[in-house]
């Protein structure tokens, strides 16, 4: 089957604007969806689900939720950490003053709370624009992880000043706490990934998506044209920290088990999500699954290539990761600015004349 | 519109007239009274009063830094003049943000190109049709019911403009790969896609060549004739201008110095002196 087009006719604008219009990108996407899901489950160990796995699904859905504010909408944002901190806290507060809450309704809620939060830090990007608001962004960073930390009520007054999450099941199976199995903390993810991800193409694809777009590439036009600059640039600010909230509920409940504020979602952990948005891809779903792989599984091919293919010793090999990694980075920085994403859609293009050059 | 009755009314409802060539000229949509506009010290515009009827091409012609521009700005809120009124559809227009103003149905295209570059051609002729699309976030979110329903209507409206305008070919194009010509096209189908009561067109013919103008005037035309949008138009070119407008306002150093019919400005006294040849003393 060839990668095209033509002879695939669209007889109606429902059809022209689905989210893969070629053949062949639609099977894909339904191989891969089956293989999450059918196949991903029953050979997926510890080591695969703890080293790779979950945390590709939750980091991508932070890409995604970072992604929107950046890529769709224009606006910088270096609060990443302090958000998935809030969506934690918040899950830790719910899942201990409601222990018969179902943990997922937790999660949700968690969202919400930070897509609250994260419109009242995004207020002011209605006067500052570009550097100036990550400036504005990185206080929201540092003031909520000071909160966090600082307040008691928001750990319970553990001694320790950790949060620790509560074992709670769905339908009768542990997804959090030590009695979680790989195949349960890897199933509750790969389910809010695919929502989050679902939900993100609908949002960026419709008239919301074209109105942050608009934000993002001539804010003044886009005024006169008659978009309400407050309401776009909230709404981003909104859906943006709504499925950061949501990542750092898993990362929390999920992935760790166990937190403290400015050692689990420091600034470290914005960067990690904002070079995943760069990398990937600004403005592009797929790109943030793209960043996401490349900044968490990449790391992890390298070191098993190393230490197991290569057999240097660990010690060497973290170093070298570390470096490679980073030369990667520039590599793809300077061979396409674009990221990941528009690679891909480079190679697209071209295999859609392929075997001629244009 | 905001309630206001009848009585409320800032100017008296009139009958309109007929031009040599048959098309029917309703009464004043939009009355521009005393307007003056300043940024610090300098005068942009200074005590200037027109109007524009309904379905009229209305052209504002003067030399560089005229204020024709910022006359353009003050129509689509985006200036908000120091002294006197703008008066749209009989009523005073309160003071407006400018998106609130395109919502009342005027649009406009920008001197230079305004589009947003990293879209496609379709995705930035659909913003323009932002406020016909009223599904909610969630709505969005699900991408059920209204909002895609609404997704496929407007759809539909701006491919019937994309026919119009004959960009076809370039639907799916984004927008930073269009030659210069092709851009000024889209940014018209944009402003179209709204369906606006008044169309502000500043200077739709800059740096085109012949052919293009040619083209552009069509359209303008067409778009008149058509939908009767009545239109206000920036230019430089004189022959498009004489040509294409029913009534031309004057505009030097921020005053009005001409208003009326190509013929009447082209023989007028101080158009004349001030800008159709004579040399400044």
């Amino acid at each position: 089957m060839l990668y095209r087009e033509a002879g695939d006719f669209k007889t109606s604008y429902v059809a022209d604007n689905q989210t893969f219009p070629i053949k062949f990108d639609r099977y894909g996407y339904y191989f891969i969806l089956g293989f999450a899901f059918l196949v991903m489950p029953f050979i997926i160990n510890d080591y695969w689900a703890n080293s790779i796995v979950v945390p590709f699904l939750i980091y991508t859905i932070a890409a995604l939720g970072l992604n929107i504010l950046i890529g769709y909408c224009g606006q910088l944002s270096l609060g990443t950490g302090a958000f998935m901190a809030c969506g934690a806290y918040g899950s830790y507060k719910l899942m201990t003053a409601f222990p018969e809450l179902n943990i997922i309704f937790v999660i949700i809620i968690a969202g919400f709370i930070t897509a609250a939060v994260g419109v009242l830090f995004g207020l002011p990007s209605l006067r500052i624009k570009g550097f100036y608001l990550a400036v504005a962004t990185l206080a929201a960073q540092f003031f909520l992880i000071w909160l966090f930390t600082r307040t008691a009520w928001f750990y319970n007054y553990s001694p320790t000043g950790m949060i620790s999450a509560p074992t709670r099941d769905v339908f009768g199976v542990a997804v959090t706490g030590p009695r979680a199995s790989a195949v349960s903390m890897y199933m509750i993810c790969l389910c809010f990934l695919v929502v989050t991800a679902w939900l993100a193409r609908n949002l960026t694809r419709g008239s919301l998506g074209r109105q942050w777009m608009a934000i993002r590439d001539m804010d003044i036009a886009a005024e006169i044209i008659g978009v309400n600059p407050l309401m776009a640039k909230l709404t981003a600010f909104a859906v943006s920290s709504f499925f950061v909230g949501i990542s750092g509920a898993l990362l929390f409940t999920v992935y760790l088990g166990a937190a403290e504020a400015g050692e689990a979602f420091g600034i470290d952990k914005s960067f990690l999500v904002l070079f995943m948005v760069i990398i990937g891809g600004l403005g592009s779903i797929f790109g943030a699954f793209a960043g996401a792989f490349f900044l968490i599984v990449g790391p992890v091919l390298l070191k098993l290539l190393l230490v197991n293919g290569l057999g240097w010793p660990t010690d060497l090999a973290a170093h070298l990761e570390i470096m490679i990694i980073g030369a990667l980075i520039l590599v793809f920085l300077i061979v396409e600015p674009h990221g990941i994403a528009a690679l891909w859609r480079t190679i697209k293009e071209k295999l859609r004349l392929w075997p001629f050059p244009y | 519109m905001n309630g206001q009755g009848d009585a409320m009314r800032d100017t008296a409802p009139d009958e309109g007239y007929v031009t040599a060539d048959g098309r029917k000229i309703g009464g004043v949509a939009m009355e521009m009274r005393n307007i003056t506009l300043r940024f610090g010290g300098v005068v942009a515009i200074k005590d200037i009063s027109f109007d524009i009827r309904w379905g009229e091409i209305r052209a504002i012609i003067g030399p560089n830094g005229a204020g024709k521009s910022s006359m353009l700005n003050v129509i689509s809120g985006f200036y908000h003049p120091q002294e006197g009124d703008v008066i749209f559809k009989g009523y005073k227009r309160p003071r407006m943000r400018p998106y609130q103003v395109a919502r009342m149905g005027i649009a406009r295209t920008f001197q230079n190109i305004a589009l947003f570059e990293g879209m496609s051609v379709l995705d930035n002729i659909m913003t323009g049709r932002l406020h016909h699309m009223k599904a909610n976030l969630f709505q969005q979110a699900m991408w059920w019911g209204r909002a895609q329903r609404e997704e496929d209507a407007n759809r539909e409206q701006v491919e019937k403009i994309i026919d119009f305008l004959e960009i076809q070919h370039i639907r799916k194009t984004p927008v930073a790969r269009l030659p210069y010509g092709l851009k000024k096209r889209v940014e018209l189908a944009r402003a179209l896609a709204a369906e606006p009561s008044i169309l502000l067109l500043d200077e739709p013919m800059a740096g085109m060549n012949v052919e293009e103008k040619e083209d552009m005037s069509r359209f303008i035309l067409d778009v008149n004739d058509e939908f009767g949008t009545t239109t206000v138009l920036i230019e430089h070119d004189m022959g498009v201008v004489m040509d294409l407008s029913d009534r031309v306002v004057v505009m030097d150093y921020g005053k009005k110095i001409g208003d009326g019919t190509p013929d009447e400005v082209r023989n007028n006294e101080e158009v004349i002196k001030a800008y159709l040849g004579v040399a400044h003393e």
